[in-house]
């Protein structure tokens, strides 16, 4: 297992040097953007992997509520975490790429504001996981992690009524969809390469968590043997 | 014991109590009539900005207000362990959870109908729109962020640091019923815009999370 693990890290890190070398300098340069439209192949990915984890993070919380095993717990807190993190570098480099084209680093569209409330709602989710004692963390945050996906598609649907005026989506939906091939190429090699990095990162964040109660588990035990002398 | 005597009876013992201390309500209402003046420092709208924002302001200031009522639902039943004295009883979790949540509908509906008033005259309302449509908004979206509410309340007790963990964890989840709330009430102030779509969501958006909430409430009381 551990082997297939290592395999697959050895995978993703030539499969990510790859995909940056056919982002960076294989794709070519976008006609009216330039070279800043190259955080496409970042952005995009990016997005695509904290839904990846949102949804198993969802997945896990309904699993843990059902079994009421630790390991659906300790992935649902792993998938949080890695979600949260992609989720920031999707906000950060939307407003760098959004700066020079559209001439504004924020506009309250309904895709920027729909990931901005995700973040929200998972970051909330983290506070909660954070500050909850004892053996309930497990439950409350399961419990949390289900209305925060079910509140997704109502914001969603709200905000694209609350702003119908939003510019057309640039990429991936409309007349703009088709990519030039070179481009299509390096965005899926990306693609593919960031949702590996997004598991490498559950998988030893997942390890990380059951360490962490196995540790806690081991001082509650000494504590306990330590009160009966 | 039915669902339906178990929610009535809790209810029954928290109006009465609440009807002789009157402290949520008394707290509501200081609260959110501070931060009316407040805004009105902050912003001092003329007649026409105050109707473009009023929405905004009104719902902003109700929801900061039942945030101080809802933190205090759960406080009083963990005094001598009421709450685990109910999770050993037979009494169905969904009863309870409902007669909190219709507890707090009550007083929030209460403190909104006093604080209309006040809105009106501090900042010159006039509605343009239907009136019976404010009160079908104020009554679909007062349940979106009660029923929400008295969950994470439960939710929030069992953490430390528990009277700021409530607006933590039910501002994100709300956006969507604030938002709601918010342009529907403008739209009906103003007249500019029909409300319909707003108050189909916010139905739509009650029906989803009370289902939400009775299906979950049961583990969150029971989590140990």
């Amino acid at each position: 297992m551990k082997q297939l693990f290592i395999a697959f890290v050895v995978l993703t890190v030539t499969l990510l040097a790859y995909s940056t070398y056919q982002a960076l300098l294989v794709a070519p340069t976008e006609q009216t953007m330039g070279e800043v439209q190259r955080i496409f192949y970042y952005h995009v990915p990016s997005a695509w992997t904290a839904g990846v984890c949102f949804f198993v993070n969802f997945l896990a919380s309904i699993l843990y509520l059902w079994k009421r095993n630790a390991k659906s717990d300790a992935l649902a807190a792993a998938s949080a975490e890695v979600g949260v993190m992609f989720c920031t570098i999707v906000l950060i480099t939307g407003p760098i790429w959004a700066r020079p084209v559209w001439g504004i680093w924020w506009t309250w569209d309904a895709r920027l504001t729909t990931t901005l409330v995700l973040w929200l709602i998972y970051v909330s989710y983290l506070v909660l996981r954070r500050f909850s004692t004892g053996g309930q963390t497990q439950v409350l945050a399961a419990a949390l992690a289900i209305f925060g996906f079910v509140d997704v598609p109502i914001v969603y649907m709200t905000i694209r009524w609350f702003r119908t005026q939003h510019p057309a989506p640039v990429m991936g939906g409309g007349e703009n969809s088709g990519l030039a091939p070179e481009m299509l190429h390096a965005f899926l090699w990306n693609l593919l390469a960031f949702t590996c990095v997004g598991i490498v990162l559950m998988v030893l964040r997942y390890r990380l968590q059951m360490l962490e109660e196995r540790v806690e588990a081991a001082h509650a035990a000494a504590a306990l043997e330590g009160g009966t002398q | 014991m039915t669902t339906f005597s178990v929610t009535r009876a809790t209810l029954h013992k928290d109006l009465r109590m609440e009807w002789r201390s009157k402290d949520a309500i008394n707290s509501m209402l200081f609260f959110a009539l501070l931060v009316v003046v407040i805004f009105s420092f902050a912003f001092n709208p003329t007649a026409e900005q105050s109707r473009q924002i009023a929405g905004g302001l009104v719902w902003v200031a109700f929801l900061f207000a039942a945030v101080v009522a809802l933190n205090q639902t759960w406080a009083r039943e963990l005094r001598n362990q009421v709450l685990d004295a109910y999770r050993v009883s037979p009494a169905p979790p969904n009863a309870l959870f409902l007669a909190k949540a219709i507890g707090n509908f009550l007083f929030v509906i209460v403190l909104e109908a006093l604080m209309a008033p006040l809105f009106v005259v501090f900042y010159n309302l006039r509605s343009v729109g239907p009136l019976w449509q404010l009160i079908v908004v104020a009554l679909l979206g007062t349940w979106a962020l009660v029923v929400n509410g008295t969950f994470f309340a439960a939710l929030s007790i069992r953490t430390r640091s528990r009277e700021i963990m409530l607006p933590l964890v039910l501002f994100p989840i709300s956006i969507p019923a604030l938002l709601g709330m918010v342009d529907a009430t403008t739209s009906i102030l103003t007249g500019d815009a029909s409300p319909d779509f707003w108050i189909k969501m916010l139905a739509v958006y009650d029906v989803v999370f009370t289902a939400v909430c009775l299906l979950l409430f049961e583990s969150v009381l029971n989590a140990e």
